[in-house]
């Protein structure tokens, strides 16, 4: 078979490339180490480039939540080009050390971190065929990865050598280590769901998205993932109005960038990994196995553009809730965290356990997910019931603890122990 | 060399020299880096025996929490950003006659058992090449790993004692975190 320029092209654009060249040349081991090298370039660039796109496009959204205007000076009228001079700016600075810095651990942290954010994409099934490699551990190895961007954190904190960084450090790593806990107990009903850990399965599993059939850990992934990734609400670790600006106030230029883009990659990561595990990854409507004209697979391609839309969809929401929520208190997130998301994560994973074994095999795929639906709910609401008589009963123990002080002189009603706040105001 | 045995040698060799970093350090932050190194080895290696599960416990288990918890306490008991202890204490003669008679006991029992080796029967040398695994099975090993934990022909008396051992500890600890009653007041 000779080079032809057009089925070139075609395959190009219908990402069956690695099929072509297999056909071109033969089967040679060589064609899947280019393969291999090519995708670990183009995904570790597309990674990092498209970074300077969220950054304008966070900035821009947030500006219009909160009736401003936005990046609008360089490159045109919407100031398509601020990110990239932001990132010039960066890259000219001076590149300081701090004196009393402890020099591996504060050189090692930034690049730490980039390394375990763009690890991870390594499981992530971009389009049909699409992946970097499809383990039958999938999301284990995310959650590995992971949990090693908490070791840099503390590596950043500590190696700074300033009290407001170990501070932020402090913070992060008991965030970070508590909700992992939830997530990976909500990531266990998608896996129990789909028999298995490999996100390719995970996605080819979904009839139903995943959304549908288990709600409540679509919703406990999704606030742990806010938590994991350090957005507001949960921005504790480097709040600015309290510790400077935590684990990496000491680190200026590219240093600093680096963890700025480490911040937007691995957010951008947990949003596609949402809409892969919940949402049905490049799925919709089996637009994704589309063959038009004489067998040109278009499908790839267009599981591709539904993939990112996906992912985008879920990346606002992420935005909209920076734009929309106030940061909470340590003791909170940590009480909401252990008091309140794990029993429901363990009692939704038991649940989810049973009724998947309980329901007859002659159900099809849309009745489980119905009947999942169904238990979600009244998990849901029970849980609701439990929160709604503990505030009651909390209300009231305060309004008794209210009266007697104002009958006993004090009429300081601001003085609870904070050990009283009830947990549904959380 | 196989391409196999040269990346044996080389995280071997990564492996043991961040381990003797760990013992000889004497900022003990920079001995739990270290540590952390060893670890990563280690979970190297399991990736050359194609045991994808176990290296991402690793990572997950030594790194992701064994480690941090070991940064935790230096950075609880020490003087924040002045850790340099001496390297050696009283101990050390005897830990290194334990560590020599172990390797001997291990070396001991390979040389016993040397006629067993190769497992695979063209190989030369044990280092020449890993025992070749179906496919199937090692895409399937996480599947035949969790039934095997509940399976009653296989690991579950081991795996419900060691989950109820897990459990007593973890009460244990809250007990003994818990607030006393005069504390309270």
């Amino acid at each position: 078979m000779s080079f032809d320029f057009l089925e070139f092209l075609k395959s190009l654009v219908s990402l069956t490339i690695s099929d072509y060249l297999r056909e071109l040349w033969g089967n040679q081991p060589w064609v899947d180490f280019l393969m291999n090298v090519l995708g670990v370039v183009i995904l570790s660039t597309f990674c990092l480039l498209i970074v300077i796109f969220l950054i304008w496009l966070e900035r821009k959204v947030i500006a219009r939540i909160q009736r401003r205007i936005g990046p609008n000076r360089v490159g045109g009228r919407y100031g398509l080009l601020q990110t990239v001079a932001d990132v010039i700016k960066l890259l000219i600075k001076e590149d300081i050390t701090p004196t009393g810095a402890d020099k591996v651990a504060y050189l090692l942290a930034p690049f730490l971190t980039v390394m375990a954010a763009l690890m991870v994409w390594a499981v992530m099934p971009f389009a049909p065929n699409i992946i970097g490699v499809d383990l039958n551990i999938g999301i284990f190895y995310f959650l590995a990865i992971s949990s090693v961007s908490v070791v840099a954190l503390l590596l950043a904190g500590w190696g700074s050598n300033n009290k407001y960084a170990l501070l932020g450090a402090f913070r992060s790593v008991a965030q970070l280590v508590s909700y992992e806990v939830p997530m990976i107990l909500a990531l266990l009903v998608p896996i129990l769901l789909a028999r298995s850990m490999s996100t390719v399965d995970i996605v080819n599993a979904q009839t139903v998205p995943y959304l549908i059939v288990a709600p409540l850990a679509a919703l406990i992934f999704f606030i742990s993932s806010l938590a994991e990734t350090g957005r507001t609400p949960f921005d504790l670790l480097e709040a600015e109005s309290e510790i400077v600006a935590g684990f990496h106030v000491e680190y200026g230029g590219m240093k600093f960038g680096m963890f700025f883009l480490a911040e937007f990659v691995s957010t951008l990561f947990m949003s596609g990994f949402f809409a892969t595990v919940f949402l049905g990854g490049y799925r919709l409507f089996g637009l994704e196995t589309l063959v038009i004209g004489d067998g040109w697979v278009i499908g790839n391609l267009l599981g591709l553009i539904i993939f990112f839309v996906k992912m985008f969809a879920v990346y606002f929401v992420y935005i909209w809730i920076r734009g929309t929520l106030p940061r909470v208190r340590v003791d909170q997130i940590l009480n909401f965290n252990w008091k309140f998301l794990v029993p429901v994560s363990l009692a939704l994973v038991m649940m989810t356990a049973v009724l998947d074994k309980l329901l007859p095999d002659t159900f099809n795929d849309f009745a489980r997910a119905g009947a999942h639906l169904l238990a979600n709910i009244i998990l849901a609401m029970i849980t609701i019931e439990i929160l709604r008589s503990y505030a009651r009963r909390q209300r009231k123990l305060a309004s008794d603890d209210g009266a007697a002080e104002t009958a006993s002189g004090h009429d300081d009603h601001g003085h609870h122990e904070p050990a009283h706040e009830p947990v549904a105001a959380h | 060399m196989t391409v196999e045995q040269i990346v044996f040698l080389l995280i071997s060799a990564f492996t043991l020299s961040t381990a003797v970093i760990v013992v000889t350090k004497r900022n003990l932050f920079h001995a739990a880096l270290a540590l952390m190194a060893t670890f990563l080895g280690v979970a190297g290696l399991y990736v050359t025996l194609d045991a994808g599960f176990l290296a991402a416990a690793q990572l997950l288990v030594y790194i992701g929490a064994i480690s941090i918890l070991v940064i935790f306490a230096i950075m609880m008991t020490r003087r924040l950003m002045q850790t340099t202890e001496p390297a050696y204490n009283a101990q050390s003669g005897f830990a290194l006659v334990t560590a020599v008679i172990s390797f001997g006991l291990i070396f001991w029992v390979f040389y016993v058992f040397r006629e067993f080796w190769p497992l695979i029967p063209d190989a030369v040398t044990p280092l020449a090449s890993k025992p070749i695994v179906a496919d199937e099975i090692l895409q399937g090993s996480v599947v035949v790993m969790g039934r095997s934990f509940v399976s009653s022909a296989a690991y579950v008396l081991p795996f419900e004692i060691a989950s109820v051992l897990l459990l007593a500890a973890l009460v244990g600890a809250i007990i003994v975190a818990w607030p006393k009653a005069e504390d309270k007041a």
